[in-house]
């Protein structure tokens, strides 16, 4: 268990060294930094001083040990454009992002699972085959489609829900929150279901899958022939089984839904990070890009690294002890 | 034969419709097992000795259905009972096991949990109360240190000792039948004759019947009390294992007995049956041995025998013995 806790803290080291060599090489591919910095105007002894300044006269190696460091303590620079520390700016609209995936996810989840179940237990049913061709459409049309089209009809023709914001936020201090708002979750309630729908199908058809995939299992067939209740066999015997996947497929979507939500965040013009990096780039704002890279990508192993743990949780055939099986007999 | 028995099944006829017109694949099979009686079942691969016993436990995959006769556990009709009431007899009355021990485990339930919820769900008794007995059960089949292993994973054991925990699973509830099918056709060859000893003797000792099912001839020989020998979904013939066995009767079951070497017999006998059997789209008219029958003759090719009895209790399906002449 230690061992593996390890191994896996080392993988991922490597992908965040891989990642934030990566978000460090854009200051040198895009655009000249010191040209950023002072404009086209400034005397080549200016910029002389100011590269000395910044230490980008350095060697490379120099230069990323230096942007390791920093990033170590949580530097990340300046943004061009903001004019303020980009950890100040991706920290403002964290909150806004994480609570919208947060959201997007759990539906996905409560809705997908049962719908799964119910699909992969009754195949026939006509509500099933509904469900089916429902999820078909979800899995086909554009997010940004969905998005506009529930605008449309929620925001613009029944006027229920506001098209686009956050709503008011109630400032924590260290976080903006919307749920203690009314209009923060009337604001929610459109994004979040554009944002969910894609995987909440997904979710579905997985667990569909899975669920029929388990179901022609032997141990199901013992489970029936041992006289359980469709209860105990339905959800404690095969739905337990099918939990493997959907973890990791979940656990993956949820990297997902974050760097996906810059979509959802345009449509609905949501004050998260996937829209403060499309005005990045639109400004070819160097640090917010890399150091939005360097932090999506952080969301990612760091959920990776949840889901193996939760493996061993649900599946004993991972954990430790596999050695002691017995001689024959 | 017997005055009453526990497991009845009559003219039992199991089908598969399909796009392509109905699979028969059991076919009017009747047999009746005594209270604590062992009968074992033999055919060739897809003779429908497993289509019977999914039957008898209700558990027949969708679209396979029991389309005639009956199937009645102590005079009760049993193959009619809505799901739920079917669901209470399985397990508490009729256990199971299967051919292989390694996946009809669930991998994610410590074995000790996986009894717990059978005897539970059969019987009104504390969880504690039915740990014990799981601990007891676990004893009985033969696992050492059941304290230790109740709590360990499938996984953690091997394939003749997860055997034993799904004998103890089928046993949890008291069963008075037990539908095993081929319960050691996966096992290593070394323990399978251990695993059929503890069968056995557990079954002896609770008064369990058994329907046996396997390939393995020998088993039967030294197990079983009847034996039904099943071609192409239907019975050819049945009776006392040492009658059959010592003397045979249709001609399927001898080429059968024939294909297994005994002690104290020339080579003549090792006669074995050309061919194999016919798929269930092409089963022929009339016998459906006729086409590997050394004995074939016109009747056989136009009529369909039912079985006559050749000897008390001893019945085999062959024009052969049309006339009486068992009983000679
Ligand atoms: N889903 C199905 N659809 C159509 N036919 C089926 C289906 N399942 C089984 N059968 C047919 O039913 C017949 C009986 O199968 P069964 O499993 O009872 O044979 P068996 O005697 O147990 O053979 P084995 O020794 O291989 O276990 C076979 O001929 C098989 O082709
Ligand atoms: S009925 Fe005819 S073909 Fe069938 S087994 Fe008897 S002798 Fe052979
Ligand atoms: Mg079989």
């Amino acid at each position: 268990m230690i061992a593996f806790v390890i191994r896996r803290l080392l993988q991922s080291l490597i992908v965040m060294l891989t990642v934030g060599f990566v978000a460090f090489s854009m200051f040198n591919f895009l655009g000249d930094p010191i040209n950023n910095m002072v404009g086209q105007d400034a005397t080549e002894a200016e910029r002389e001083h100011l590269r000395h300044v910044l230490g980008l006269d350095q060697p490379f190696y120099i230069q990323f040990l230096v942007y390791l460091g920093n990033a170590l303590q949580g530097q990340f620079g300046m943004s061009y454009r903001l004019g303020m520390p980009v950890v100040r700016a991706l920290a403002e609209r964290l909150p806004a992002t994480l609570e919208l995936v947060f959201c997007a996810a759990g539906l996905a989840l409560l809705v997908g699972v049962p719908l799964g179940v119910y699909t992969g237990l009754h195949r026939d049913r006509w509500l099933s085959k509904v469900f089916l061709t429902l999820s078909l459409i979800g899995i086909s049309l554009p997010t940004f489609l969905i998005g506009i089209l529930l605008i449309l009809v929620f925001a613009v023709y029944l006027g229920w829900l506001p098209s686009f914001g956050r709503g008011d936020v109630v400032d924590l201090g260290w976080w903006t929150t919307g749920f203690l708002t009314v209009s923060g979750i009337k604001a929610l309630i459109l994004p979040a279901i554009t944002l969910a729908l894609f995987q909440l199908t997904l979710v579905m058809r997985l667990v569909r899958a899975e669920m029929m995939e388990v179901l022609r299992t032997d141990y199901i067939k013992f489970a029936r022939a041992r006289g359980l209740t469709n209860r105990a066999v339905h959800f404690g015997h095969a739905l337990r089984n099918t939990l493997v996947p959907v973890i990791t497929i979940t656990g993956l979507q949820i990297g997902s839904l974050i760097a996906f939500a810059i979509v959802t965040e345009t449509v609905f013009q949501w004050p998260g990070m996937g829209l403060l990096f499309l005005q990045a780039v639109q400004f070819v704002d160097v640090p917010v890009m890399s150091s939005y890279l360097v932090l999506i990508a952080f969301f990612f192993v760091a959920i990776n690294l949840v889901v193996d743990l939760l493996y061993y949780f649900v599946d004993p055939r991972l954990r430790a002890d596999r050695a002691v099986a017995s001689g024959h007999g | 034969m017997q005055n009453e028995p526990l497991l009845r099944v009559d003219g039992l006829r199991v089908e598969f419709p399909g796009r392509r017109g109905t699979l028969v694949a059991v076919d009017d099979v009747s047999f009746d097992i005594a209270p604590g009686e062992v009968l074992g079942v033999v055919g060739e691969s897809g003779a429908g000795k497993s289509m019977t016993g999914s039957a008898i436990i209700g558990l027949l995959e969708p679209p396979g259905r029991i389309a005639g006769g009956s199937i009645s556990l102590d005079g009760r009709r049993i193959d009619n009972l809505p799901y739920e009431e079917m669901r209470r007899i399985r397990g508490k009355h009729i256990g199971a096991i299967f051919q292989d021990p390694l996946t009809s485990l669930n991998p994610l339930y410590s074995v000790g949990r996986q009894l717990v919820e059978t005897i539970t769900t059969h019987s009104d008794i504390s969880e504690k109360a039915a740990r014990d007995r799981a601990l007891a059960l676990l004893q009985e089949v033969g696992i050492p240190a059941p304290e230790r292993r109740i709590d360990q994973y499938p996984h953690q054991f091997s394939g003749g000792m997860r055997q034993r925990v799904v004998i103890a699973l089928a046993l949890c509830a008291n069963p008075r039948l037990i539908v095993a099918d081929e319960p050691t056709t996966a096992l290593d060859v070394s323990i399978q004759a251990q695993i059929i000893a503890l069968l056995k003797r557990l079954c002896r000792e609770h008064g369990t019947a058994v329907m046996l099912v396997t390939h393995d001839m020998g088993v039967i020989a030294e197990t079983a009390d009847r034996v039904a020998v099943m071609y192409a979904g239907r019975i050819a013939e049945i009776g006392p294992v040492r009658d059959v066995i010592k003397n045979p009767r249709h001609p399927y079951t001898v080429g059968l007995m024939g294909s297994i070497p005994r002690m104290g017999h020339d080579a003549e006998r090792l006669t074995q049956i050309d061919g194999s059997m016919p798929r269930l789209t092409e089963i022929p008219a009339g016998c459906a041995f006729n086409p590997r029958c050394p004995y074939v003759f016109d009747r056989c090719r136009v009529e369909r025998p039912d079985r006559m009895a050749v000897a008390p209790f001893h019945e085999a399906a062959c024009w052969k013995y049309a006339d009486g002449v068992g009983h000679a």
